[in-house]
């Protein structure tokens, strides 16, 4: 600095200016040619790992079932054991419910709903879903790292998706509890008695709050199974439920197989049937009610399509068909797997496409920079590839992030599917992973027409700046959620299920609340 | 009256057919829609990636290297630029390895003393806002010369602003015939052209003209003056990089990127790293390409680069003012 403060040159008298320059004519820009017009994603600035530390939270080598407010064995004494999909190691054993097991734990919930729960005011009631949220919020970080480790998501969606919206719906049904009586005015809304609930693998946690919260609020008790592949958080919501006080066998958990979860659905005392699941298992279930007095409510699979028109803001719409199916691995039953491209703007959507998918980065679902993770099973993974095999035997084109992936755990990159047609498997069976079908279409009918061709009828997506056209096509398309501009938005105010074979019953908002009713 | 709007909104229209400068004449761009929310939530993402060790320091390097270091006040003196030069060249003591600023950025009447302590090396360049800045309301004449003259006395870059008005207005050829009148006399001084986002306010105006000026000749587009607010923003920059990435395809003429205003640390700074790496790619991350318009960011940056080095955090007064 002392150096410049005594510099000459700059407080000397200045020279006259040089003056108007001659007509010199500025130098031209230099032109790529066409040919090497390319965007270069590679690693001139590569992002160091950005682990989440977990060496803090200990994992018990052994999960008992809860039942009756308490840890207890299973009658079967067999456990299983709980991997983490992204490095193969296993986490701990996992007791296997026996049918036995599911008796005492129906009767535990018989017990309290008429005992305690169902007697209870419901602004009572409210209290314990206010505290169960608060120290879901407090424990939020333990949670999401957990269901990382045990389901191989992005720790970045489990923290900032996952576990806000678990937090934010037992607050939502929280509210709830006491104001039953206004959500269905004129009527006398009354608990059902005790619901048998069997949640996915694919947010764990998420869907046991979707379940129980909206059950409790309005007074029913619980039996909940998860998923084999993951238990882990919810048993870590149990002793949640624990420390929140709940009093004994208003919520019970049942680890264990399909086998555990079919015994819950033949169970006499059970008066409901809440399933999230695929569509195959979901009619099962639907012929094992029939002739019963039990309820029952499906939200099973999905092969959404996301359309994007010409006049959308395309490179939102980019964001948003990358959001729509590479979200969790494209382990999301509403996942817009099928994309509907309008046939002008073609070209340039998948050349957007095949440049935004080189920067997603796939690995270990604890780096906080990870944005696809692990597949959550081997099985899917067999089936995911199997499908794609099957696409490219059928002559489409794949397109995939060019990366390397980890030698153990299950992996299977990003991918699009081109030159896929409306008779290829992939653009009709529901893949369930990162695998998106591209097709085309010419005018909004055909749009309509061809995103209703579907068994299924979960979600929708459409991209276009022209409001008229949003509302035309959201009455035309058969989906229990259409998202226009934006994709995969979720929100415990908001009513979720589907049409045809992706189920019927709302979860969410008012529709959800009905749904564990009398009224 | 009407007669007199017209002469006021219309005056002397520069003939648009083919410029001195080489760009061709006007031909309306197809309007891009940017979707708000989307924009928004992207540019968010960004903020998320988490930038540690190694890629910190490296980041934080690329961000001195990238830097136009700012002084833009009404009271200005050659001693202010000398601090300013000075400090561009050598940001930080040796031993940290810290890269030169790209540039300094000055009022026209203070490059030829920019010019003079930099010297005739091109190492840190001069750069000039010019056109009537910030607001751009005075005579294209004047403008002109004021361009003329900076060049003259030295300006490597021109920081010119567009005209609100005319774009306003919707006189979008007089905002293009403008941007390639500056160019013709920009002589070899590479061109930026400030939008000033914060007065265009839409995503959409930004994409318009962003294409308008590079469809007349820009070698960088520009967010802001810093004299208004907002100045630059993740999501306005975003938008920008957007249209130079369309305009890179269907051109082949890579344009740079240069958000100015109302960045001040370091970890606003690599979130705009993150998105140049992730919306443009590799090409784009280089002072050729993209830029800081700051002037208190470069200290923050040197703290933490001396943290990352030293490990410890140093007090204010350890790192010399520009």
């Amino acid at each position: 600095m002392k150096k410049a403060r005594t510099s000459k040159a700059t407080f000397s008298a200045p020279a006259p200016s040089r003056g108007a320059a001659t007509a010199v004519t500025h130098t031209a820009r230099p032109v790529v040619s066409e040919r090497a017009r390319s965007l270069n994603f590679g690693n001139k600035w590569d992002y160091a790992p950005a682990p989440e530390s977990h060496d803090y939270l200990p994992i018990a080598p052994r999960h008992d079932l809860f039942i009756d407010g308490e840890f207890v064995p299973p009658s079967t004494g067999d456990y299983f054991s709980s991997i983490n999909p992204a490095t193969e190691v296993k986490l701990t054993d996992i007791a296997r419910a026996g049918e036995q097991d599911v008796d005492l734990a129906v009767r535990a919930a018989r017990r309290a709903f008429t005992e305690v729960w169902g007697p209870m005011p419901g602004r009572e009631r409210g209290k314990y879903l206010y505290r169960i949220a608060r120290i879901i919020q407090e424990r939020s970080r333990e949670l999401a790292i957990l269901e990382t480790m045990d389901g191989g998501k992005p720790i970045k969606e489990t923290r900032d998706i996952d576990l806000p919206l678990v937090a934010a719906h037992f607050f939502y049904h929280a509210g709830w509890a006491d104001k039953l009586t206004y959500a269905f005015p004129g009527r006398d809304p009354k608990p059902l008695g005790v619901v048998g609930q069997i949640i996915p693998w694919n947010f764990p946690l998420l869907m046991a709050a979707w379940k129980i919260a909206p059950a409790l609020a309005c007074g029913n008790t619980v039996v909940i199974k998860p998923s084999k592949s993951t238990s882990l958080t919810l048993l870590r919501l149990a002793e949640i439920l624990q420390e929140a006080g709940l009093p004994r066998g208003v919520v019970n958990v049942l680890t264990g197989t399909g086998d555990t979860g079919t015994a819950l659905v033949k169970h006499p005392d059970v008066d409901k049937i809440a399933f999230t699941g695929s569509t195959e298992i979901g009619k099962q279930l639907a012929q094992l009610t029939a002739g019963t007095k039990k309820r029952i409510t499906l939200e099973l699979g999905g092969k959404a399509a996301n359309i994007v028109f010409a006049d959308a803001a395309l490179d939102q719409a980019i964001e948003g068909v990358i959001a729509g199916i590479y979200f969790n691995q494209g382990h999301v039953c509403c996942a817009g797997s099928r994309l509907l491209v309008q046939e002008s703007v073609y070209a340039q959507v998948v050349q957007r496409l095949r440049d935004r998918i080189q920067t997603l980065r796939v690995g270990n679902p604890l780096d906080k920079n990870t944005d696809v993770g692990a597949i959550n099973n081997s099985a899917q993974l067999e089936k995911i590839r199997e499908l794609v095999d099957c696409g490219v035997a059928e002559g489409a084109t794949v397109v995939q992030t060019q990366c390397s992936l980890p030698a153990k755990g299950y992996w299977f990159p990003p991918t699009f599917l081109t030159g896929v047609t409306a008779s290829h498997r992939v653009a009709r069976e529901e893949i369930f992973g990162p695998v998106l079908a591209v097709m085309t279409f010419r005018t909004p009918e055909e749009a309509i027409e061809r995103a209703n061709n579907t068994p299924y009828g979960l979600s929708a997506g459409v991209w276009t700046e022209k409001g008229s056209k949003i509302f035309k096509l959201v009455n035309q398309l058969r989906a229990g959620v259409v998202w226009a501009n934006t994709f995969n938005k979720f929100d415990p105010t908001s009513p979720f299920g589907g049409y045809k074979e992706s189920g019927f019953g709302r979860e969410g908002g008012l529709h959800g609340l009905h749904a564990y009713l009398r009224c | 009256m009407a007669a007199a709007i017209k002469a006021r909104v219309v005056p002397e229209r520069m003939v648009s057919s083919v410029q001195p400068g080489g760009a061709a004449g006007f031909r309306a761009p197809n309007p891009v829609s940017v979707d708000q929310v989307m924009a928004e939530e992207r540019a968010a993402a960004f903020t998320r990636r988490s930038i540690k060790s190694g890629a910190k320091l490296a980041g934080l390097r690329m961000v001195v290297s990238m830097m136009d270091l700012t002084t833009l006040e009404g009271k200005d003196t050659p001693g202010k630029v000398a601090y300013l030069c000075r400090k561009a060249l050598q940001p930080a003591d040796e031993g940290y390895g810290v890269p030169h600023c790209a540039a300094v950025c000055v009022y026209p009447n203070m490059v030829r003393y920019a010019r003079r302590f930099l010297g005739d090396n091109d190492q840190v360049k001069v750069a000039s806002v010019a056109t009537g800045f910030p607001s751009g309301q005075y005579p294209l004449r004047t403008r002109l010369e004021e361009v003329r003259r900076a060049q003259g006395d030295g300006a490597d870059e021109i920081d010119m602003v567009i005209d609100r008005p005319a774009f306003l207005l919707g006189d979008h050829a007089r905002v293009f015939d403008e941007i390639a009148a500056i160019k013709a006399v920009c002589g070899p001084a590479h061109l930026k052209v400030i939008l000033e986002t914060g007065e265009l306010v839409t995503y959409d105006n930004v994409r318009l003209a962003s294409r308008i000026a590079m469809d007349a000749g820009a070698d960088f587009i520009k967010t802001s003056t810093g004299k208004i607010q907002p100045a630059a923003t993740l999501p306005v920059t975003l938008v920008m990089l957007e249209a130079i990435r369309e305009f890179f395809f269907e051109t082949g003429i890579r344009v740079g990127m240069k958000p100015a205003g109302g960045i001040r640390n370091s970890k606003q700074a690599l979130a705009y790293l993150v998105m140049v790496k992730e919306t443009l790619g590799d090409d784009w991350l280089t002072p050729d390409l993209f830029r800081f318009g700051a002037s208190t960011l470069l200290n923050d940056v040197l703290m933490q680069i001396a943290r990352l080095t030293d490990g410890r955090y140093q007090g204010s007064d350890y790192f010399s003012l520009p």
